[in-house]
């Protein structure tokens, strides 16, 4: 049995601020079914719109991602946005007079609703690090179980001090399914620490035309289109000529509003592993 | 609060008669079994009779029956010794639901050399037989293949899959992790075909930290553990006495519940089953529609977490165990609820309650009462749980 602290237990059987707020100034929602947890973080302004006079919450999740999730709405109510953006997942933990470390991940899971609930509502990039629940990732993909990226883990590890993978896995579940990522994960601890620069993905200085097109569609099947897959959305490659890269949008993105943004997305990537000159254009198709 | 204990697959009460049977080999009849006094010498005829009545359980030779400290140490030996018997021999098969005292033992044998099937289950936790038959061949060293499974009860067709190994493997040998299956259901070894089988005493009502490792007569065995002359040299170590005996009492009594296993019990779980399906929307049987041991229960609720509904119910004092990731500090649902495919909107609430015959009718009412507030709870505080009950 998990040895959870009283305030843990409470929290859990007593959850604060369980429910909806239908007017919410801001909406802030990550995890899912599949990883196993899950927040949906509500957030009512005052009429200045400066500070938090209400917070709620759903969870998904075990007892210490209740917990976690009710100290979260407790600790940021009557703060202004600045204020509650800087709550660490460390304090929310500490509200809860510490969780196992196995559990840290759900403190984590809290800062992030946080942290995405109020991106959202100031309109500026969305800060995702999951690929899913979000319109788009940055950082490239860790760990594809839990569906981490680089910039993630990386914040992580720096906030909580890390210095194993195994802390990681404890703080963002990263590693914790196949453990595939691991190798990764140490080289990201280790570049954190500035212990030794990790080898970067580098685009190749010169292509025959031939190895080009096989890259594009190489980048496309594995850097881009999981991360669409992620959000019910796909492209198909149309066709390649000379740098133009003409794709079509399938599923969710297909008429999706912010799909312009997503091709950009697209010739972002392709410019910085395949050529700088790259140009993508949407086509029907 | 007095405890409704319903985790009989994690680990049983040891029966107060079993505990009478053991209690003077501590502080009284401490001799050493293999000593030549009297004193030694009747502590040795007290592990015969025990010999005999764990023989006697599963309708096999007294001289059949090698003790150990418990059935990972039965599943370890079982699995080293027929590869030492074939040491030319680099295969091995196993299936993806087996306990990981038979899994990661295979998983590590992997990779030193040996080449493993996992077997597949479908939906229902239930064997491809056909890929069995496939699987086999001259190379294979041992099968090893779980009676009941641990988390679903789902019992699999042991003597079919002894058939196949005898056939296709070239005297290949068939071992069997039957540590939930001994004392739930009937087994009889004097017509099976199973070469090896492991028992462990604190599944039936004996303490913690006594096994048996079940060798066929004429099956070759070599011992994982060596050093004395005990167990007819297959395997080194003075007794355990007490617990010996005290294992010896358990199949006794074992043999003489097994109807009211079989009925009674069978037909709490039946009851506790049919009333939370039709309490709770939303739920699932997780190898319902697969024969299944006679007390176990493995139902999972969509859109919660099982972490939470047993923390909740142990607030109630109901003990159960879980199939989700956050109970084992794993971050994955267990491996076998990922074999069988449980869609993964359920697989992280999944709740296994395994009775016994200490339960009562009452007990099982109140588990009725408890749980669906329980659910409905958790549901309300979920994101998932709320669109479904909203729409």
């Amino acid at each position: 049995m998990w040895d959870y602290t009283e305030k843990v237990r409470e929290h859990f059987l007593n959850p604060r601020n369980v429910g909806e707020i239908p007017d919410a100034d801001a909406v802030g929602e990550v995890g899912s079914l599949a990883c196993g947890d899950a927040l949906k973080l509500y957030i009512k302004l005052d009429d200045n719109k400066e500070r938090i006079v209400d917070a709620k919450f759903q969870t998904f999740g075990c007892a210490s991602a209740i917990a976690s999730s009710s100290a979260l709405t407790e600790l940021i109510k009557g703060k202004t946005l600045d204020e509650a953006l800087a709550t660490t997942n460390q304090e929310i933990a500490d509200f809860l007079g510490g969780l196992p470390e196995e559990k840290m991940h759900c403190s984590v899971m809290g800062q992030e609703a946080l942290e995405v609930a109020i991106a959202k509502y100031r309109g500026g990039p969305v800060p995702s690090h999951h690929d899913h629940g979000h319109e788009e990732t940055e950082g490239e993909i860790v760990c594809k179980c839990f569906g981490l990226t680089d910039t993630f883990l990386r914040k992580v590890i720096e906030a909580n001090k890390l210095t194993t993978a195994e802390q990681v896995t404890h703080f963002t579940k990263a590693g914790g399914a196949c453990g595939g990522c691991i190798p990764k994960i140490k080289e990201i601890i280790s570049e954190v620490l500035g212990a030794k620069p990790v080898e970067e993905r580098k685009k190749p200085e010169k292509l025959t035309n031939l190895r080009k097109m096989q890259l594009i569609q190489e980048v496309l099947e594995k850097d881009v289109r999981p991360m669409l897959w992620a959000d019910g959305g796909d492209l198909e490659l149309v066709d390649i000529s000379g740098n133009e890269v003409q794709i079509a949008f399938r599923k969710a993105c297909a008429g999706c509003a912010s799909s312009g943004n997503t091709a950009r997305f697209v010739e972002m990537k392709l410019r910085e592993l395949v050529a700088d000159d790259i140009v993508v254009q949407e086509v029907e198709g | 609060m007095k405890e409704i204990y319903m985790d009989n697959n994690a680990t049983t009460k040891v029966d107060e008669a079993v505990f009478e049977e053991m209690r003077p080999y501590f502080c009284e009849l401490y001799g050493n079994p293999s000593s030549m006094h009297f004193f030694g010498g009747q502590v040795q005829k007290k592990v015969d009779e025990a010999r005999n009545r764990v023989a006697a359980l599963m309708g096999a030779a007294a001289d059949e029956i090698v003790f150990t400290a418990c059935g990972t140490e039965s599943d370890n030996a079982a699995i080293r010794s027929a590869l030492e018997v074939y040491p030319e021999r680099r295969h091995i098969i196993t299936t993806r639901v087996e306990h990981p005292a038979v899994l990661t033992l295979c998983r590590n044998l992997s990779k030193r050399g040996y080449r493993v099937t996992e077997l597949n289950v479908d939906g229902e936790g239930r064997l491809d037989l056909d890929e069995l038959r496939r699987a086999v061949d001259e190379d294979t060293a041992v099968v090893s293949v779980m009676w009941a499974n641990n988390e679903t009860g789902v019992v699999f067709p042991i003597e079919e899959v002894g058939k196949i190994v005898k056939e296709k493997g070239k005297g290949a040998f068939f071992h069997t992790d039957a540590v939930q299956a001994v004392g739930k259901i009937p087994i009889n070894m004097a017509a099976s075909t199973v070469d090896m089988l492991s028992i462990s005493g604190h599944k039936l009502h004996a303490p913690k930290g006594i096994g048996v490792l079940y060798v066929r007569k004429g099956v070759p065995f070599r011992p994982f553990m060596v050093g004395g002359h005990q167990e007819h040299n297959r395997r080194a170590g003075t007794e355990n006495t007490a617990a010996i005996i005290a294992l010896g009492k358990a199949c006794e009594l074992a043999g003489q519940w097994m109807e009211d296993e079989n009925t009674r019990v069978k037909a709490m779980r039946d009851r506790l089953q049919a009333s939370l399906l039709e309490l709770i929307p939303r739920a699932r049987i997780n190898g319902g529609q697969a024969e299944r041991l006679p007390n176990t229960l493995s139902i999972a609720f969509e859109f919660v977490e099982g972490e939470a509904i047993l923390m909740l119910l142990s607030e109630k004092g109901i003990c159960a165990s879980s199939g989700s990731a956050c109970t084992s500090g794993s971050l994955e649902p267990s491996h076998v609820l990922r074999a069988m495919g449980v869609p993964f909107t359920c697989a992280h609430g999944s709740i296994r309650f395994s009775l016994s015959r200490f339960n009562t009718d009452e007990e099982i009412d109140t588990v009725i009462r408890e749980l669906p507030p329980i659910i409905r709870r958790l549901r309300e505080m979920s994101p998932f749980g709320r669109e479904f009950l909203n729409a």
